[in-house]
């Protein structure tokens, strides 16, 4: 099964950049554990799916390097001549330039100007290049699209952009991978944006995992020992997340044995159209040096990641262990972070042999799923980037709900004044598309607030 | 990539222009060392082929070719001839060609309504055209960047009226206005008048203006020639805060005009803005801020697009062994009220919006950090608390590891505003001098109460921010949904 991603805007293109260094990374990492024959079928079967192959060296000169499965997006080029040139100058992989589209002048941070303007006028070039991927693959997986929501490039086309992929493969999977600005100091109208994105991607998508440029600031600070943190440590945190979920995986559900792939994937952790908001806890994280220098217990591992669940933790360090899915607030409400399903990925020495019961307690899920589709868990003994153990978990759960809250509470001041609005209305929306916005994520919150 | 064209008008707005044109070209020599003409300097030059009588464009194609023969995307305006012959005579004359000049002898005898209205009018076509021709070379024109001052005739006159003639014509590109405030020590003694008339064309026509006080600038050049006395030939001067020849913000060493004139060091600072303005969209960067993105994130309300600039650090020291300034002294200084170009003071008034661009050898936690550390000092609205925007140029500007330009759309600026027009109505109340402006054709009373009216309701707009901080915020209750 192949996957195509979407790199949307200036940031969706770098960490699009990212992913696949980090795919190739792991890909060719050189301590495997496994047998040479093994690794060669995970090798495979990733290649595969993130790339595509050419046996020899084209007669024109082109390399023989895999070429990511990629259409690359954006209102200038600046962003993608950058991806591009990267990705050239590693020497193990490349784009097929061909596969990018762009424009000469930038969406300026402006949803309306993305959304309305640009939208309709590159979804035709855009969806003939995403045709062209898609024909290049024997088996279409479904599609990964990834964006900021502060922008208006990759917010505002990208909603576009994913109606549009909606509308053309139906029956498709779509992943959406949001990246959520920092709480201060990107863009400022990065609020109104966020809100518009979100209750667009809500109605097309098949599910959002949320990263957060606060909490991957913490980990690069404080779990990666990073001084000056730049974009690009940012990125490879959200690298390391997705692969740590999209690479190949065997699930042990029904009958077992099955690869993992996007759709049963995604129809395991959204059984419900309401709840698409996904998360991703990863355990271990570290800096390489001290990597080599660690060692970890399964049982360390799993309890952590739980907890981290729970306790809403967004990495191990500081998790609250005082937070127990019996405790009750003073009201009677539940403060635990109560989830809807998970999918947990155990990578590395002896993953087939651990048991996730931490994981199958039906107390900390919502009281009206069945048990037996709370969890879903998928393993691969083949080390993950060189880490000896680890443990991926993407949960359904309220702890999007905070950052939503947050999100919708800002923009809601500011439109009670109707500050910047003018420059949405400039390009063709209107107040009532802002409520309407306002309307949906409300709902949103409602359902996760009722779980 | 997008191009952008200068429009500078009058004598002001060409001196200002010149520095820019000087440079602009010192920057992108500095970063492209092999000549290439590439889509970054394509957004300020364009390259002819100069054996042609009237040269044609070499496209950027692969961004490989050489460069022939830089010309400014640019046009010059004035009523006079002085500056811009003398201009054209120097080492910059070769950027420009007689095409994209528009000039006359008698001047507008510090008269708005003689600019504005008389040679509005009278020019209008010629300036329609060039315009256009320098629009035509671009394929794909962002912004204009209008420079002029606001005192004398030409400059705020004509330059707003070419204002309101790019509206007209080019409705989706940016208008960017550069406008020099007279200080009140001027010479010019209409100048609080044709200030307040032009004001007005800038607050309906302008996207956005960077408005900025010639008394600033003197006290920033000021306070950077305290730290570096003057070298005299043949007299090295060994001081221990001595600046780093070509780092100052008001120096042009390195240019191609190599005479230095009055207004010059003043001027250059002004150049640098723009410069570093622009750098964001013309260079690569891990967070770019592109010139719509300017207006976008700092303009919440239409009128109320007045934004006020400070450039830090002002030089870098040139004594190796002094350790180098802390970075986090850039930010800090960036708000104080001695490093902005206009005399107010932010800190101490309501910010609506706030931009932070940085070039150099700056990380994003560097941002991060300081403006975590900066912002409790400092008065948002409360319905823009988190009002940053930021911005990452990796390219450097010429002399320096690294600066900052801040942009500040601040209730601060009333008092400047105030200022001006407690000085208009001094001479409005007796009506001293308004038949020279009443005489000419297509002025009527009328406007001098407009205007008045306008820039008042600019200054209650701004005061109104900093009234209402005072006041409990009342939160309008977020929307209920039943589900």
């Amino acid at each position: 099964m192949s996957l195509i991603t979407l790199q949307l805007g200036q940031c969706g293109n770098q960490v699009g950049g990212q992913i696949f260094s980090t795919l190739v990374d792991d890909i060719f990492a050189k301590s495997t554990g496994l047998s040479n024959k093994e690794n060669q079928a995970y090798m495979q079967s990733s290649l595969e799916k993130f790339f595509t192959q050419r046996e020899t060296a084209g007669r024109d000169g082109s390399s023989s390097l895999p070429m990511a499965r990629a259409v690359l997006v954006d209102m200038e080029s600046k962003a993608i001549s950058h991806t591009l040139q990267q990705a050239k100058k590693s020497g193990r992989w490349t784009y097929c330039a061909k596969r990018s589209y762009h424009q000469k002048r930038g969406s300026g941070n402006n949803w309306a100007h993305g959304f309305c303007v640009h939208g309709p006028k590159s979804h035709e070039d855009v969806m003939d290049l995403v045709r062209k991927e898609a024909e290049k693959c024997s088996r279409l997986g479904g599609f990964v699209s990834l964006m900021s929501l502060a922008g208006g490039t990759g917010s505002g086309v990208g909603a576009y952009i994913t109606q549009s992929l909606r509308d053309e493969y139906p029956h498709s999977f779509i992943l959406n991978q949001v990246v959520w600005p920092y709480t201060t100091g990107e863009v400022i109208v990065q609020n109104y944006n966020a809100v518009l994105t979100l209750s667009h991607l809500y109605d097309t998508a098949d599910a959002l995992v949320v990263m957060e440029n606060d909490t991957l600031h913490k980990i690069c600070n404080q779990l990666l020992a990073i001084k000056n943190i730049s974009f690009e440590d940012i990125n490879r945190v959200i690298a390391h997340k997705l692969t740590s979920v999209l690479q190949p995986c065997v699930s042990d559900s029904a009958g077992g044995g099955q690869m993992c792939d996007l759709g049963s994937m995604l129809e395991h952790l959204v059984p419900h159209p309401q709840h698409k908001l996904l998360t991703i806890k990863n355990i271990p994280q570290m800096s390489d040096v001290a990597r080599e220098f660690s060692f970890h217990q399964w049982s360390g591992l799993i309890k952590n990641l739980r907890q981290m669940l729970i306790a809403n933790a967004p990495m191990e360090e500081g998790i609250n262990w005082a937070i127990k899915p019996s405790s009750r607030t003073a009201s009677g409400h539940t403060c635990f972070n109560r989830s809807l399903s998970s999918l947990v990925v155990l990578r590395g020495k002896d993953a087939n042999s651990v048991d996730p019961f931490y994981f199958t307690d039906s107390s900390i899920y919502t009281p009206w799923m069945p048990s037996d589709m709370t969890c879903c868990v998928a393993r691969q003994p083949r080390l993950f980037c060189e880490y000896e153990k680890s443990a991926a978990l993407v949960s359904n759960s309220r702890a999007s709900v905070q950052p939503l809250n947050r999100i919708i509470d800002k923009a809601w001041t500011m439109f009670s004044t109707r500050a910047y609005v003018h420059q949405y209305l400039k390009h063709g929306m209107t107040e009532e598309d802002f409520l309407d916005s306002f309307v949906s994520l409300e709902k949103v919150v409602a359902s996760y607030d009722n779980l | 990539m997008t191009q952008s064209v200068i429009v500078q008008v009058g004598q002001c707005g060409n001196q200002i222009g010149c520095r820019f044109w000087d440079l602009a070209l010192r920057e992108h020599a500095s970063v492209n060392k092999n000549g290439i003409y590439d889509e970054s300097i394509g957004s300020f030059f364009r390259n002819v082929d100069g054996r042609h009588d009237d040269p044609a464009d070499i496209p950027v194609g692969t961004g490989t070719g050489k460069i022939k023969s830089l010309k400014a995307r640019a046009v010059l305006v004035d009523m006079e001839e002085g500056v811009v012959s003398e201009m054209m005579k120097g080492p910059l004359g070769e950027v420009f060609d007689c095409r994209q000049l528009l000039t006359d002898v008698s001047g507008s005898g510090n008269n708005w309504a003689t600019g504005h209205h008389l040679y509005g009018t009278q020019y209008k076509e010629q300036i329609s055209e060039v315009v256009r021709r320098a629009a035509e070379f671009c394929d794909c024109l962002q912004c204009f960047f209008v420079l002029h001052s606001m005192g004398g005739g030409t400059g705020s006159g004509v330059g707003t009226s070419i204002l309101g003639l790019l509206e007209d014509e080019y409705p989706d590109v940016y208008r960017f206005v550069t406008a020099v405030y007279p200080s009140s020590e001027d010479d010019v003694i209409t100048s609080p008048y044709n200030a307040v008339l032009a004001m007005r064309e800038l607050t309906e026509h302008a996207d956005c203006v960077l408005p900025i006080e010639n008394q600033a600038l003197v006290d920033i050049v000021n306070k950077i020639s305290q730290a570096a006395p003057p070298t005299r030939p043949g007299k090295r001067v060994f001081s221990e805060h001595a600046v780093k020849p070509d780092s100052a913000l008001s120096t042009g060493a390195g240019g191609v005009v190599k005479d230095e004139k009055p207004f010059d060091q003043m001027n250059n600072l002004v150049a640098n803005l723009l410069l570093n303005l622009t750098s964001s969209a013309r260079f690569e960067g891990s967070l770019n801020v592109d010139l719509n993105e300017i207006t976008m994130n700092l303009v919440p309300f239409p009128r109320m697009h007045y934004l006020i600039a400070s450039q830090t650090p002002l030089f870098c020291s040139a004594d190796v062994k002094m350790p180098p300034r802390r970075l986090d002294q850039m930010f800090t200084d960036a708000f104080a009220r001695d490093h902005q170009m206009v005399r107010a003071d932010p800190r101490h008034s309501v910010y609506q919006a706030c931009a932070l661009m940085v070039r150099g050898d700056v990380q994003l936690s560097d941002i991060r950090r300081n403006i975590d550390r900066l912002k409790p000092n400092l008065h948002f609205v409360p319905w823009n608390q988190e009002g940053w925007k930021t911005g990452l140029c990796s390219v450097p500007p010429v002399g320096q590891p690294r600066c900052l330009l801040s942009l500040a759309n601040n209730s601060c600026i009333h008092q400047t505003f105030s200022e001006i027009r407690d000085r208009f109505s001094k001479l409005y109340k007796r009506k001293a001098h308004l038949h020279h402006y009443n005489q000419v054709e297509g002025m009527d009373s009328g406007q001098f109460a407009d205007s008045l009216e306008s820039l008042t309701s600019v200054i209650e707009q701004y005061r109104d921010l900093e009234t209402a901080m005072n006041q409990p915020v009342v939160a309008e209750p977020r929307l209920k949904v039943f589900s």
